[in-house]
């Protein structure tokens, strides 16, 4: 990696900061821009990918913390991701708790068994660890199939599947019928977020924590947006503030009302996982990665830190597991198999080990390639019968064809992944025209 | 105790017993693999799925050329064993040897990704549907029957699995002789202990690793046509009996031969007692669980190299 040159600090927390250099400010800013701007411009069916992107991109850091920064390989990303899914939906279904709450319970409960699973990792390495982490998979889905108030029998009849209430992203009790005070709250809601957000940016950005002011400013432009879009829609029309909020912000159908979670949950993951990896935690992770023994020896103690890795990767996977469940209508075992699992350790391997921005570019790469495939397929086969019904059996093999020959190829050509690629172009750009 | 039980018990032994022959002959593979060359094949199952569709494929054509079955099955399964070998040097040329080196994970990615590959491409020429072998490779059609006085009825058993319990047990006999008599088994397991001092020795590592790779690949074709003519058929779910010998060979310990035909029978009679006594859906479950907690008192498998690691 090609150094800046011409960068001087004379303040520690200048010193400390995450992005020193102008062009990486203004790339964050682009980023931000880009991520408000996105659900005006694009379609549902966009949309939609873009949100398995974000929910994969939340799973594959929670991997990336495990097995890219702390070296413990772990084949059972599906086993977790279930957990969250099915912890967040049957709290939701059978305790009628707030979705907020239940996906946060959620992953502190994924943290908990996941803790549990990391035990032994104190004894194993490796390879035996990895078929180890295998276990906790198989286990998993066994009880998820067998036990029955998994089932989710509501009506009587015992499926694998849990069927997820609605949820909305704001709360419905505010069926007070009364537009004026309607839109003074709103109004009143807008300034309160827009003051609060505005010192807090400011407080942040005099102490150099630019993330951290990028992260409230992404928060109150997306709290700001739905408030506004509320205020217009009921004053212009008229109509029920809660009905506005039942049909247009409902998780599982509008695509734009879970981008906003998703996008929000992210941020705060990668905000999170950044600065973890600059305190003594995350330092430890790192130091059981290169070599556990001299870890030990500089006064780590491998047991905690393991099972706290374990814990930390888990509570983030199940963040995203209970984003899963609140962006579908039903849940089933099938979609936390073993291949999940095998997706999410290509998403890192394909993104880059040990990178938090990897992890979001493997996520989005493996969310997107059969979508491009099926794509490409169809402009081929165009609108000939055989030919569309030869593409139709074709597809899943080319898909599941093209994502081996993806990881082969990468770990072969590059395997640092898309990070090391897009670093190159970095450097090279930052050298030009006069590179060495 | 009563007589039924007894049956039972006896019928469960049996296929308990079977089963846990061609899981110990799977296990083998993946040992072979490790002990050579410190990788562990996750697409070894996908090598079973294209032996036992590269063994289907040329009894198929076969069939129509020659009349006599038994020739059938001889060229037919020589075919394949010649098919697989060129896969395995294939495989190591192309995908293994650019990675030796590289981290543990690198490694299990690169199988991983090899058995996508492998999946893709046997369910694009050969469909997804199940089919049955066109001939019997193990033609046995007789049954043994055991009866004891009281019981309800007698209990027949398919001496075709005990054929399969047979070859399974002359093809480990083969591998213990080639490695402990042969120029090449010896130098397998030169190159296995050490290997730079086995380079130092005179002997290519690279051709032992093309020989490892196309012997666990021809053993995984083996297993693949026997658990297509015993149990499924040929189908794409072979793949799913390849991840079965995961436990077998953690409990074994990865570099033992023996803890893998020990720990193979020993998981193939916990799965059948398992499913037969308890629930049928704990079949695919219990092995991890005994796995957990071999693995929590001995970490290296019950019979395999302790490594100790110094800084």
């Amino acid at each position: 990696m090609a150094a800046q040159s011409g960068i001087y600090h004379e303040t520690y927390p200048s010193d400390m900061q995450i992005r020193p250099t102008t062009m990486q400010r203004v790339r964050l800013l682009l980023l931000l821009v880009v991520a408000i701007g996105l659900p005006f411009v694009a379609g549902s069916g966009l949309l939609r990918i873009v949100n398995l992107v974000l929910i994969a991109s939340v799973g594959a850091i929670g991997l990336n913390v495990l097995t890219g920064y702390t070296g413990q390989i772990s084949l059972g990303q599906g086993a977790f991701l279930a957990i969250g899914a099915y912890a967040c939906g049957l709290l939701m279904v059978y305790f009628q708790v707030p979705w907020v709450l239940a996906m946060i319970a959620a992953a502190f409960i994924t943290a908990f068994i996941g803790g549990i699973f990391g035990l032994p990792s104190l004894r194993l390495k490796g390879l035996y660890l990895a078929v180890a982490t295998l276990a906790a998979q198989q286990i998993v889905n066994w009880v998820i199939i067998r036990w029955d108030p998994i089932d989710g029998a509501i009506d009587g009849v015992a499926t694998d599947a849990l069927n997820i209430p609605a949820n909305y992203l704001l709360g419905t009790g505010w069926a007070v019928d009364n537009r004026a005070l309607y839109t003074v709250v709103l109004l009143a809601l807008i300034a309160v977020v827009l003051i609060g957000a505005l010192l807090l940016i400011r407080r942040f950005l005099k102490d150099q924590l630019l993330e951290y002011a990028a992260l409230i400013g992404l928060a109150a432009a997306l709290i700001v947006i739905v408030l506004g879009a509320a205020l217009v829609t009921v004053y212009r029309d008229g109509i029920d503030l809660s009905a506005f909020m039942r049909t247009n912000w409902q998780l599982n159908s509008s695509e734009s009302a879970f981008y906003v979670l998703g996008l929000l949950v992210l941020a705060s993951v990668v905000v999170a996982t950044n600065n973890l990896f600059r305190t003594h935690i995350g330092r430890a992770f790192i130091a059981i990665r290169d070599q556990d023994i001299a870890a030990e020896v500089m006064g780590v103690n491998l047991f905690r830190y393991k099972v706290l890795a374990f814990a930390v990767s888990s509570f983030i996977v199940g963040l995203a597991g209970a984003l899963v469940a609140l962006h579908s209508t039903a849940i089933s075992f099938e979609r936390f198999t073993i291949q999940v699992s095998i997706e999410y350790l290509a998403m890192i391997i394909i993104g880059g080990l040990a990178s938090i921005s990897g992890s979001i570019y493997g996520a989005a790469f493996i969310v997107i390639l059969p979508e491009i495939l099926r794509q490409i397929g169809s402009q081929i086969a165009g609108a000939d019968p055989a030919a569309i019904r030869e593409f139709n059996r074709i597809l899943p093999f080319a898909q599941q064809g093209a994502f081996g020959v993806v990881i082969v190829l990468t770990l072969i050509l590059e395997p640092e992944g898309i990070v090391k690629i897009w670093r190159n172009i970095k450097d090279y750009f930052r050298l030009w025209p006069f590179s060495y | 105790m009563n007589p039924d039980e007894i049956l039972k018990f006896i019928r469960l032994t049996y296929s308990g017993f079977s089963d846990g022959a061609l899981l110990a002959l799977i296990a083998l593979g993946l040992v072979l693999v490790y002990k050579s060359t410190d990788v562990i094949n996750f697409a070894h199952g996908e090598f079973m799925l294209l032996g036992a569709y590269v063994g289907y494929q040329s009894l198929l054509t076969l069939q129509t050329i020659v009349t006599s079955e038994p020739l059938v099955v001889l060229i037919g399964v020589l075919i394949m064993v010649v098919v697989m070998v060129l896969i395995g040097l294939l495989v190591e040329r192309l995908v293994l040897r650019p990675l030796i080196g590289e981290p543990v994970i690198s490694v299990i990615m690169v199988t991983i990704g090899l058995s996508n590959i492998i999946q893709a491409v046997v369910g694009g020429i050969w469909g997804k549907t199940p089919q049955s072998l066109p001939v019997e490779v193990i033609p046995v059609s007789e049954r043994f029957t055991i009866s004891i006085e009281g019981a309800r009825r007698p209990l027949l058993l398919q001496q075709e699995s005990l054929v399969a319990v047979f070859i399974v047990l002359v093809l480990v006999l083969l591998l213990i002789v080639f490695f402990r008599r042969s120029k090449h088994g010896i130098a397998m397991r030169a190159t296995a202990d050490d290997q730079q001092a086995a380079m130092s020795m005179g002997i290519s590592v690279k051709v032992i690793f093309a020989l490892t790779w196309s012997l666990a690949a021809v053993t995984a074709a083996v297993a693949g046509l026997l658990i297509a003519e015993l149990t499924i058929g040929v189908s794409g779910d072979i793949p799913g009996v390849g991840l079965r010998a995961f436990p077998v060979i953690i409990l074994g310990g990865l570099d033992s031969i023996l803890g893998a035909i020990v720990g193979g029978i020993a998981i193939g009679l916990i799965e059948t007692y398992a499913s037969g006594y308890i629930d049928p859906s704990l079949k695919n479950v219990v092995p991890y669980i005994v796995l957990l907690i071999v693995l929590m008192i001995r970490p290296y498998g019950l019979f395999g190299q302790k490594l100790i690691e110094r800084v």
